[in-house]
């Protein structure tokens, strides 16, 4: 027996309220059909006696109390999956919006997932070459990672996004699947996307969730949640190594505060909800590899820093969940360079053992830190001559000036079709290391120094 | 026992529509899955209780299930060596029954019931025994003996003891008979409320520091077996790492390990690698002495603001056997944000930053389970608390630190601009403190070297001077000052890389003994000596560089082995010489 409710008890926002509603529960799906027809969906956040509280993914509008009917479906939020979702475009809430039909789904999946049992996971090792000097060698990403991009309104991140994923691709056999999760971006920078991976002849293996800016908001919350889902399905049931794109994690947040608002709940940190930090947590901690199957779920989420700042509640609570990051940086990129990777503060957590002999190359971690070690001090060599003048520094300051200069139009920078790979990445970074005395390589043994270094040094002399 | 039906649901909270009998704190089950919940508030019109598990399918009329006693966990051989969740449910046997994911509803009992344990009884018949004395003992692994203790509310005369042999964890061993006659059986398991603490007979002074093989620790900042220290800290700056090793190095018997609110991959890899890594004391794996509690950050969040209880009573209990504990709390911010999401879900007042009032009362009254005393039975034991915060932004001056400062007395605060320059471990020496510091001092004259303290306080001078000369530096420049001071900031540099720095992922310097943190001292204060009477010579700063003193001395922690350490002196005499030939 369906029972239908008639009318509405309170409408709030996206929120609304029946009462004397029986035999439903937490999390529970509901269809509201209005006067005209249309169906909006909508989900159960709180139940109080026989008084729920519905959210409407779609928005409120044209709702009042009187023409609506609704009806419990009796199931949670579920995402339809099956193989076929590959190569497949869908609206934020999992529904298809490429015109070819419904997915005949093989299985369902409640799209919140469940966590994964930590005795289960296999610890991430495997290195992804990006072909990018500045992630490969400095703040590598593993297979399995979740490794977001803190980048700010107008500054190259998508291509960068982009460029990793056209790289990473091309090395990784037919195994390989991209999730695509947009949440709040323009229509334009999601076509940027599709072309992009048309291009790169990839599209085909890629799976798309869109909730554009002009989306209703309150579908924002979902989106990534399907997204995940899918990924999980490909990953876990099907064994593939899925990367999943997110972007903007910064629109999801403000979507989540504003119906965090709206349910009235107290506001934390810059208005945001008290549970922001669990409830990023849900999403990034979806990546993973688990114990017998042969699959990976590597999470590339990228979320623009509010007016720059890296202390806001979103990427500050998210550096907290995820294994490192890489940050961009507005004054490299207004000097020309690209991509605008601000080294000191990226951090790759995992890079520590997937790196090295076996993985990329023996020397890998000290030339990573001795090339951190040295950037940072070129910083207080800059600081230092913004006071006294360039030419009051000392020498060894006037060769750290130098280094910094090279590394920055050398190493950090590359062209967006230029694939790197990570030895030639390495032997970049040594080069530039051999202009340095041996005192400032204090991260490097003698004999790595001998091995690694002095060819350059030779050469050089050679040449001169 | 009663039972009741769900009225309200609103994320992890659940709410009895009312009167009832159900008793504040008290553990319930709710909903058909029998899901775990406590009793957090009750009036005349409705019981609020959090649920420790997912709520997503609960249905309003479901029953709650009363059970009488506080949240309380399970006690006994078994904890070792495993990997729990933060309500007590072993992760590996739950992996068994559920799979990859943790689904809810799934009941495991929390200690393997069906294993057999080789047990001697120390008691027979006639015996008479009060709280905390032991009655019997196994092998809960090759590097442990557990204890077993009558509870600590319990005492009477034995009327019935087994013989020696295998049992399993629910067979009585032995039977007590109080003043008016009631008999009790103890098994090889009890029940102990997480929420209270486990009485001792006695506070002792912390006296003994808790070695941890960390430099920067023993020898300028340590801590005391007993105390508490807390470790603040923006994301990348190495808090992980950094208890990491405490957990692997420390001189703790046992190691009780909480991820709280963390990464998933980060317990996978404590796991993995406390199996592979061999303690150096007793050459077994170091999970043999280790437990793990892991309430990833994805985990339900009320049975994360539990975990840290289960934590501390699981290390009250080993402590009561006569061990000395260390706890690694990681992180606090963590527990304290679930203790503020559910007091938001309760719709309380609101203190600083949205914590509730009462956050500062919660956390002295975890920091106040450490301590160094006479256990119930007559032996000495200890649990070190090492609780690590994340301040939201790196901003010290937030709730969770401040108040955590208030209550602990050693703070390793660690700096951003360190970790940038991958200065590992990036504790900043000028902002961080160890209380115990003074306390400890007769206990490293007494067993490393008279003069260690004063080496410590020459090291931290030299820190302080170079810190105040770097103002001068960052205004004008290295060039124009005297050459006296120029040395400072080359010692200074010595010590901050060479003394300072420890790599974690390096086989020699990843632990090092108080031993050789001394004779690294003592070195570097020889050249440092000898060279300000170079200099008082007119002999200028470069030619000492010159000498390469100052590398070597960057170079000794790799150089000298943790078992040659006679090698130091090769080294002061190689220096001595050097210098030597400049003047």
């Amino acid at each position: 027996m369906i029972l239908e409710h008639l009318g509405l008890d309170k409408i709030s926002g996206s929120l609304v309220v029946l009462e004397n509603v029986d035999n439903v529960f937490n999390e529970e799906m509901v269809e509201i059909r209005l006067e005209d027809g249309s169906v909006r969906a909508g989900r159960i956040v709180m139940i109080e006696g026989r008084r729920v509280v519905i959210q409407v993914f779609e928005g409120t509008r044209g709702v009042s109390m009187v023409n609506t009917r609704t009806r419990m479906t009796g199931r949670p939020m579920e995402l339809k999956l099956s193989p076929e979702i590959v190569g497949r475009v869908f609206d934020g809430l999992g529904r298809p919006k490429d015109g070819l039909g419904e997915i005949y789904p093989l299985t369902r999946r409640d799209i919140n997932g469940s966590a994964i049992n930590p005795v289960q996971r296999v610890y991430p090792r495997n290195f992804v070459q990006t072909g990018i000097s500045s992630i490969d060698t400095l703040s590598t990403l593993i297979r399995g990672q979740k490794l977001p991009i803190f980048s700010g309104s107008g500054m190259r991140h998508n291509e960068l996004a982009m460029q990793i994923v056209r790289q990473a691709s091309v090395a990784d056999d037919e195994r390989f699947a991209i999730v695509f999760a947009a949440m709040g971006v323009k229509n334009d920078v999601a076509e940027q996307f599709r072309t992009s991976f048309e291009e790169s002849n990839v599209m085909s293996k890629v799976v798309m969730f869109l909730n554009l800016s002009n989306d209703p908001i309150i579908e924002r919350i979902i989106t990534p949640r399907c997204a995940l889902t899918a990924a999980e399905y490909l990953a876990f049931d099907l064994g593939m190594n899925v990367l999943v794109i997110m972007t903007d994690m910064t629109a999801y947040c403000e979507a989540l505060r504003e119906f965090s608002s709206s349910k009235g709940e107290i506001p934390g940190r810059k208005g945001f909800p008290g549970y922001l930090y669990s409830d990023l947590a849900s999403l990034y901690e979806r990546a993973g590899i688990i114990q017998g199957s042969r699959g990976s779920v590597t999470q590339l989420p990228i979320l623009t820093m509010p007016n720059d700042d890296i202390t806001h509640p979103i990427p500050d609570l998210t550096g907290f969940i995820t294994e490192g990051q890489i940050v961009l940086d507005r004054a490299l990129e207004a000097k020309g360079v690209y991509p605008p990777i601000s080294v000191l503060p990226s951090l790759s957590r995992l890079m520590k053992d997937g790196i090295g002999e076996g993985y990329t190359r023996k020397d890998h971690k000290a030339v990573s830190n001795q090339l951190f070690a040295c950037y940072s001090k070129v910083q207080e060599a800059r600081s230092l001559a913004s006071v006294v003048g360039e030419d009051e520094l000392s020498e060894q300051d006037r060769l750290l000036l130098g280094f910094g200069r090279d590394f920055e139009a050398q190493f950090l920078t590359q062209s967006q079709t230029e694939n790197r790979t990570v030895t030639q990445s390495l032997d970049l970074g040594c080069r530039l290391l051999a202009q340095l005395p041996d005192e400032l390589l204090d991260r490097l043994k003698r004999e790595e120094i001998e091995e690694y270094i002095e060819p350059f040094r030779e050469k050089e002399a050679n040449n001169g | 026992m009663n039972s009741y039906r769900i009225d309200g649901i609103n994320g992890p909270i659940v709410t009895v529509r009312g009167a009832t009998e159900l008793q504040i704190m008290e553990m319930v089950y709710v909903g058909v899955k029998r899901l775990v919940g406590e009793v957090i508030g009750v009036d005349s019109e409705k019981t609020t209780i959090q649920v420790y598990e997912d709520t997503a399918g609960l249905y309003p009329r479901e029953p709650v299930e009363a059970t009488g006693s506080p949240m309380s966990i399970a006690l006994g051989p078994g904890i070792l060596g495993n990997i729990f969740d933060g309500i007590e449910k072993p992760l590996s046997s739950f992996a068994e029954q559920a799979g990859a994911f943790i689904t809810k509803g799934v009941s495991v009992p929390p200690l393997d019931e069906k294993k057999q344990w080789d047990v001697t009884v120390t008691v027979k018949p006639g015996d008479v025994l009060s709280g905390g004395e032991v009655y019997a003992e196994c092998d809960e692994t090759q590097a442990v003996r557990h204890r077993l203790l009558v509870p600590p509310q319990q005492h009477g005369r034995v009327v019935f003891a087994v013989p020696g042999g295998a049992y399993r964890l629910n067979d009585c061993i032995v039977r007590l008979e109080d003043d008016f006659g009631n008999l009790f059986e103890l098994t090889l398991c009890q029940r102990w409320p997480i929420r209270t603490a486990r009485p001792m007979r006695e506070r002792l002074l912390p006296l003994v520091p808790l070695l941890s093989g960390q430099r920067i620790i023993d020898a300028m900042f340590p801590i005391a077996k007993g105390g508490a220290a807390v470790i603040p800290g923006g994301f990348g700056t190495g808090k992980t790492v950094l208890q990491h090793q405490l957990a692997k190095w420390c001189d703790a018997d046992i190691i009780v390990y909480v991820g709280c609110g963390e990464r998933g991959n980060e317990m996978t890899q404590a796991l993995t690698e406390f199996s592979e890594l061999k303690d150096p004391r007793t050459g077994r794996p170091l999970l043999e002495r280790t437990v793990l509690i892991a309430n990833t950050s994805n985990m339900p969040v009320a049975a994360r603001e539990a975990s840290i209880y289960t934590g501390i009573t699981f290390a009250e209990y080993y402590r009561d056997m006569g061990y000395h504990v260390a706890m690694m709390a990681d992180s606090t911010s963590r527990w304290a944000e679930a203790l503020r999401e559910i007091s938001g879900r309760l719709e309380e007042m609101p203190a600083d930053e949205g914590y509730p009032a009462y956050l500062p009362s919660r956390l002295s009254e975890f920091y106040e389970r450490a301590g160094r005393c006479i256990t119930l039975g007559g032996a000495e034991g200890s649990v070190t608390v090492i609780g690590a915060v994340s301040p939201q932004g790196s901003d010290f001056s937030e709730p969770v630190t401040q108040n955590s400062k208030r209550f602990t007395r050693c703070f390793w605060g660690l700096d951003k601009a360190l970790a940038y320059a991958r200065h590992f471990p990036s504790v900043n020496w000028n902002t961080s403190y160890s209380e115990y510091a003074d306390t400890l001092g007769a206990w490293y004259a007494e067993h490393i070297a008279p003069d260690f303290m004063a080496c410590r306080s020459r090291i931290s001078a030299l820190l302080a001077e170079e810190a105040r000369l770097m103002e001068i530096v960052k205004l004008i420049g290295s060039q124009v000052l005297p050459d006296e001071q120029k040395l400072v900031i080359e010692i200074a540099r010595v010590i901050r890389t060479g003394f300072l720095q420890q790599d974690a992922l390096n086989e020699t310097d990843s632990y090092a003994p108080p031993e050789k943190h001394y004779r690294m001292m003592k070195s570097i204060l020889k050249v440092y000596d000898q060279s300000v009477s170079l200099i008082e010579r007119q002999i200028p700063v470069s030619e000492i560089i010159k000498t390469g003193c100052l590398e070597r001395l960057i170079k000794m922690k790799f150089s000298v082995p943790n078992d040659e350490l006679g090698r130091f002196d090769e080294l002061d005499a190689e220096n001595e010489k050097a210098l030597s030939a400049v003047g």
